[in-house]
């Protein structure tokens, strides 16, 4: 029978994220290589369609556990059934998404399950019959091999990495269930979600603009941010205009703030610190706009503008409107 | 209130970092080490919440003598007792976990605070694996907390937003940075920092969950090219974004 791998799914509101994709196909693409199965497992109120979606990538059997009391994230109660629904279907093998839910979740599983877990996967191989993880490890500076050594294992796979493969075009079948739980399994609830709407966090956008003191001034970032609309991406900052105040907190790039892997990374008026660099240095393709030659952002961008960014900038997004037919 | 904060001694951000000769771990030498930075807020919202509810605050730090010096930072920040849980070997996010989970079962404490990861390994594992192991409810990434009477309502950071979460103590949290800003010891705390004891456990060893079959470094990606020197290169760099790199 094989290797069964299990994808648990993130949804928001009863639809997936991006990253749930990702780790479907990611488990039905090793399921094959391991010679298994792949089970996608999705929990929401009002998910069957949800299910259903997630059904058409890769995995065989998508269960889907229904009901208003884990309408909203609860690591307690979720974990209960990840492990159970693990458990049931004899899993050796559960992907997650390394988004703040996913790493969470994995942790809670993992002591259920007797799971060592590797987290933040950026690679995954298979060698002699065995998953080997690649993951980052210092912010960046260093990538280290590793091998889950416990007889079910957990990998946590970074968002954006995992894209390859699309739709498989056949359907999975789709098994729903109840959240069969206790008042007790709540042990923290959440009561409420804000999430800002309009452009998407750094850790989940394919394109980032960031800005850093280069930009002088709080009110220029409306420069930073019509690049990132204009390009349909999210806006980054270095932790130099997050300490000064003129960005929040939650857009910090960095190896005290947020680590992305987008396809394109726009550093403008950022020096390229080694701790900013740790954040954003495995973004596919870099471009860097800067006045100063020597900046150590060069260093590592594939594409620069050795000028100012407050004039580069309207250019810049001028010319991206243009050629997305826009302007 | 019984408040337990766990601090990992990790080396500094400006660390440029070596393979070591056994081509799975970082070359040590000439390192410097530092308070894992999300500890630090971890260890400023327990002083905080001491200074208002009264109590006491216990470090834990699991690791070799060095993190010592770690615990002596915690001590002069303002912490009360500072415990070492000694293993010289690396231990991976399980290992750690069980260790400090062993020791803060004992302490029965109302709060146990933790960053949410080190920034050695970046896991961010061992405060979900504790609360787990102990059976307590607990906040991840949090932002901010109100803690009355028992009843908890923190806000945690999710992707783009932000999340409410209530919930009761005993209960484990993580700290994100921005929670609050950290105090810089005074030089008095420092002083009698020095002469502060700290105890020393020997933790029972487990067995690894996860091996480090390999540590390299990043391919590196060499400097690229310059097309311009102003506003007039964008029209070549929006060309190469879109035919060459294929991006937009
Ligand atoms: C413990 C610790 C953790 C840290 N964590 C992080 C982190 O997570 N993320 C992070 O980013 N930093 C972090 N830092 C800070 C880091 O060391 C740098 O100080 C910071 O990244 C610098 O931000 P910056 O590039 O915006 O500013 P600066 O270094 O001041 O650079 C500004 C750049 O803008 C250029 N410039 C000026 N005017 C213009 C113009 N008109 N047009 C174009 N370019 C212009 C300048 O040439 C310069 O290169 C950390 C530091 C420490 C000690
Ligand atoms: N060796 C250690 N000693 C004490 N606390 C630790 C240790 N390692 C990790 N922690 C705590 O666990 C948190 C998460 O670490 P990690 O899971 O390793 O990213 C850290 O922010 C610390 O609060």
């Amino acid at each position: 029978m094989g290797t069964t791998l299990l994808a648990f799914a993130e949804q928001h509101d009863g639809k997936l994220k991006r990253n749930a994709y990702e780790v479907a196909r990611a488990a039905r693409a090793y399921a094959d290589e391991l010679g298994g199965t792949a089970i996608g497992l999705v929990i929401g109120h009002n998910v069957r369609e949800a299910a259903a979606q997630l059904g058409g990538h890769g995995v065989e059997t998508v269960v889907a556990i229904d009901g208003p009391s884990v309408a909203s994230y609860s690591t307690t109660a979720y974990a209960k059934l990840v492990a159970r629904i693990a458990k049931e279907k004899g899993v050796e093998v559960l992907f997650l998404p390394a988004s703040t839910l996913g790493k969470d979740l994995a942790t809670r599983v993992a002591v259920k399950l007797g799971a060592g877990v590797a987290a933040d996967c950026t690679g995954l191989k298979v060698e002699g019959g065995e998953l080997i993880a690649t993951r980052p490890v210092y912010a960046g500076k260093a990538v280290v091999d590793v091998k889950v050594l416990t007889p079910v294992k957990i990998f946590t796979l970074r968002p954006n990495v995992f894209t390859s493969g699309t739709g498989s075009g056949t359907q999975a079948r789709v098994e729903v269930l109840a959240a069969d739980l206790d008042e007790s399994d709540f042990g923290a609830r959440v009561i409420d979600t804000q999430v800002a709407s309009g452009r998407p966090d750094v850790t989940e956008a394919d394109i980032i603009v960031s800005g850093g003191r280069g930009l002088k001034a709080p009110e220029n970032f409306h420069l930073v941010e019509e690049l990132a609309d204009a390009l349909g991406g999210g806006v980054g900052a270095s932790r130099a205009v997050v300490d000064a105040g003129w960005r929040p907190h939650d857009e910090q790039v960095g190896q005290t703030g947020k680590t992305v892997s987008p396809s394109l990374y726009v550093a403008c008026g950022i020096s390229g610190a080694v701790q900013h660099l740790a954040g954003m240095s495995s973004a596919k393709v870099i471009v860097a706009i800067n006045k100063d030659k020597d900046a150590p952002i060069f260093q590592i961008a594939d594409y620069g503008i050795v000028g100012d960014a407050l004039e580069v900038l309207p250019a810049f997004t001028r010319e991206v409107k243009k050629l997305l037919g826009e302007g | 209130m019984n408040i337990v904060v766990c601090v990992n001694h990790v080396p500094d951000t400006e660390t440029k970092v070596k393979v070591g000769p056994d081509g799975k771990s970082i070359d040590k030498a000439g390192v410097n080490y530092m308070l894992s930075p999300y500890d630090e807020s971890a260890v400023e919202e327990c002083l905080r919440l001491k200074e208002k509810n009264g109590g006491q605050v216990t470090a834990i730090s699991l690791g070799g003598d060095a993190n010592k010096e770690t615990l002596r930072k915690v001590y002069a920040m303002g912490v009360d007792k500072a415990i070492l849980l000694k293993d010289e070997a690396p231990r991976d996010s399980y290992g750690v976990a069980k260790a400090l989970a062993d020791v803060i079962k004992e302490l029965s404490p109302d709060v146990v605070f933790f960053g949410k990861q080190s920034i050695d390994y970046d896991d961010a594992q061992v405060g979900g694996l504790v609360a787990e192991m102990l059976g307590l409810p607990s906040v991840s990434v949090v932002v901010k907390l109100e803690i009355d009477n028992g009843n908890v309502r923190a806000q945690r950071e999710i992707e783009g937003g932000h999340e409410t979460v209530e919930t009761r103590l005993p209960a484990v949290f993580t700290a994100q940075k921005g929670l609050n800003e950290p105090r810089y010891p005074s030089l008095r705390g420092i002083m009698q920092a020095k002469s502060k004891a700290i105890e020393e456990r020997v933790p029972e060893p487990v067995p690894p969950q996860v091996e480090v079959v390999a540590m390299r470094k990043p391919t590196a990606k060499g400097a690229g090219r310059i097309v311009g020197t102003d506003a007039s290169a964008v029209t070549e760099l929006v060309r190469l974004l879109h035919e060459e790199a294929k991006v937009i």
